[in-house]
């Protein structure tokens, strides 16, 4: 299960777990949580944030070719695995974000520890449940049509569609794994932590919380329920993006990012 | 060779409502309850006259489909173990790693055996991907957990001194102590499926029942990797015939355009079987992720098909568009006049190495009760004595 393509020498050995690292840039450190998605090195987001922080963008493990321990198999054991790799890298004034799934594991990092932290980005983060037992937050991707899902994830779905066809062997294994890797993290509660809601007023570093207008998989009225759950969050809307802000408009995503940063201090508690 | 007659109850009243899907997501306004209660007495009916005709029975269960109705092994078996007098009564299987509570699996099995003077078969099995999204089960480590509900209910089913406790990564449990035990001793004998390598090795090296479906000549792969892991395990005497299964259509009709007739409208299975909606068909983690790439990247999101082949390899396409005789010539279909049909099952049996049970599904679909009737007397009149013969035969020269 969760077999890993053959490159293991890609990969960096952090906090007892040995995973695929990307780090550019200079300046004080972003660590970058990617969605259910995953990350390249070549997303454009990587290039951009890199001019004003040093990019830190892990596969979380089972993603990508990051290797999983059996006995990772909640959000939580990923946020103490942050937490971890923080440590190890002896990581401080963190500039944390994470979008979509990867939001859901910086918030769950936040509540636990801000030591490290100076301030948190939560771009379209799930992991909260809002509505009644009969109405689902987020939308399930387990339960949709791809083109489906693509369509309501994208503000130009042309982005998302895949050609099975023609995509490399290395590409559709790392696909497979991040679907077996999401399946396994949030399939049931699905997308959230019963508990993170009651949780997030923990949370006392500056956050900013940015949505894609167009998103569809989770509206910007979650996001800003999200938000107003952080005590002094800020919402802010990203135009002509869809669930993924930081691949449709990486440019704003980072502008927003770094105006963010530059405006504000971490509170002294 | 024991014969077992199978039929998914299904409610073909709805298998025209919806092109893309009759699983997961077909509604249930298209099910009448009393198209309904008047189809399940029927099946019933079926199983009795099976238990008088001297055949066995086999039961399944899927859920939220109108290809069957049978939404759970346990409720059928106990009613046909009360019913029937002589059948030995084979569940394959309970998908035990869709099951909240394995403890109830055991428990219900025990009555089950106990009820019928200890005729339950007891199969387990990983069940179809697109039963996954109905179960809400998670697909992925859903092998760690087949496993750890199986050892669970086999020590629920073999321990005269509980209670006992079980802190499992899955299940967690403070007593278990079940009433009754099973009639059986140690336990009812286990089976299950399979149409892979590793799983049948898994099988063989724990030497349960492997029975394989509608897999034509690829079953003898099954049964080959079977003995691969029978053998591994340590034995010197080569596994018994008892321990492999087949299931195919059988449709028997006094003449040979009369059980073709019938063999289309068994065949109808094949057509409905595996229309399922996209997302449903192959959920993330089911399947090892290296796998699911490469079926990708042939495919796209389509999923899994199931293609058939000669004795000889030659291709004959997908099942579900196959006619009678590609489905004949794959290995599928046993259909003709009573004297076509040994014929093929014997040519079959000898292709694949021999099997010591035959699981025949003798309804499907929109075949009727006059001519599933028919057919199975039939194949248990005229067949079946002639099948047990040649079984016997083929063990003693073995």
């Amino acid at each position: 299960m969760l077999d890993r393509p053959e490159t293991a020498n890609t990969l960096t050995e952090i906090a007892g777990v040995r995973i695929e690292l990307i780090k550019r840039g200079t300046g004080r450190p972003l660590l970058l949580l990617h969605p259910a998605i995953g990350i390249k090195s070549t997303d454009r987001v990587i290039e951009d944030l890199a001019r004003s922080f040093t990019v830190i963008a892990p596969s979380h493990p089972g993603f990508g070719r990051s290797e999983l321990p059996r006995a990772m198999t909640t959000v939580d054991d990923l946020a103490y695995f942050y937490l971890d790799v923080m440590d190890a890298l002896d990581l401080r004034n963190v500039v944390l974000a994470g979008v979509s799934f990867g939001g859901w594991i910086a918030a769950e990092i936040a509540i636990k520890s801000t030591e490290r932290i100076s301030h948190l980005v939560l771009a379209d983060a799930v992991g909260i449940k809002l509505g009644n037992r009969e109405q689902r937050d987020i939308v399930d991707i387990f339960t949709t049509k791809q083109s489906e899902v693509d369509r309501l994830a994208f503000h130009d779905p042309k982005i998302a569609a895949i050609d099975h066809a023609s995509i490399s062997d290395d590409d559709a294994q790392i696909l497979f794994r991040n679907r077996e890797a999401t399946a396994l993290f949030a399939w049931s509660p699905y997308m959230y932590d019963p508990k993170l809601a009651g949780r997030l007023h923990r949370i006392k570093v500056p956050t900013l919380v940015l949505w894609g207008a167009s998103d569809g998989i989770a509206l910007p009225d979650y996001g800003r329920a999200y938000s107003r759950l952080i005590s002094g969050a800020q919402f802010e809307l990203i135009e002509d993006a869809g669930h993924y802000p930081h691949i449709e408009r990486p440019d704003l995503f980072t502008r927003k990012i770094v105006e963010f940063v530059s405006h504000t201090k971490r509170r002294e508690t | 060779m024991k014969i077992y007659s199978f039929s998914e109850q299904s409610y073909p009243d709805a298998w025209f409502e919806d092109a893309e899907s009759l699983r997961v997501s077909l509604p249930n306004r298209h099910c009448d309850p009393e198209v309904a209660a008047r189809l399940y007495n029927r099946y019933l009916d079926e199983w009795m006259l099976a238990d008088e005709l001297g055949l066995n029975i086999i039961v399944n269960e899927h859920h939220a489909t109108a290809t069957c109705m049978s939404a759970s092994v346990h409720l059928t078996l106990a009613i046909l173990a009360r019913q029937t007098k002589r059948a030995r009564l084979l569940g394959l299987g309970t998908p035990i790693a869709n099951r909240s509570d394995p403890l109830r699996v055991a428990e219900e099995m025990s009555i089950i055996d106990v009820i019928s003077r200890g005729r339950l078969e007891m199969g387990f099995i990983k069940g179809v991907p697109y039963e996954i999204v109905p179960a809400n089960a998670k697909p992925v480590h859903v092998m760690d957990r087949f496993w750890e509900a199986h050892d669970l209910i086999i020590k629920a089913m073999t321990t005269r001194d509980g209670p006992f406790s079980w802190e499992g990564e899955h299940f967690q449990y403070r007593s278990v102590n079940i009433w009754p035990r099973p009639y059986q001793q140690p336990h009812p004998p286990i089976w299950s499926s399979s149409s892979s390598p590793s799983s049948s090795r898994a099988l063989g090296a724990r030497g349960y029942v492997v029975a394989t479906v509608m897999t034509g000549y690829r079953a003898k792969a099954v049964f080959d990797d079977y003995r691969k892991g029978w053998k591994d395990a340590g034995r010197s005497q080569p596994a018994p015939l008892d321990r492999f299964a087949y299931m195919g259509f059988v449709a028997v009709g006094k003449s040979e355009a009369e059980g073709l007739r019938r063999a289309e409208l068994v065949k109808s299975y094949l057509q409905t079987n595996t229309l399922v909606a996209e997302p449903y068909k192959n959920p993330p983690g089911f399947m090892a992720a290296s796998d699911a790439a490469k079926l990708f990247q042939r495919v796209g999101w389509r999923g899994p098909s199931h293609q058939m082949a000669t004795k000889g390899g030659k291709p004959l396409g997908s099942a579900a568009q196959g006619s009678v005789a590609d489905t004949i010539a794959g290995g599928l279909m046993f259909a003709g006049t009573p004297d076509q049909v040994y014929d093929q099952v014997v040519d079959f049996y000898q292709a694949v190495g021999g099997f010591g049970h035959f699981l025949m599904m003798s309804q499907a679909g929109q075949m009727g009760h006059e001519d599933t009737v028919e057919s199975m007397t039939l194949f248990a009149r005229e067949v079946m004595p002639r099948l047990q013969d040649f079984h016997a035969a083929a063990q003693l020269a073995a």
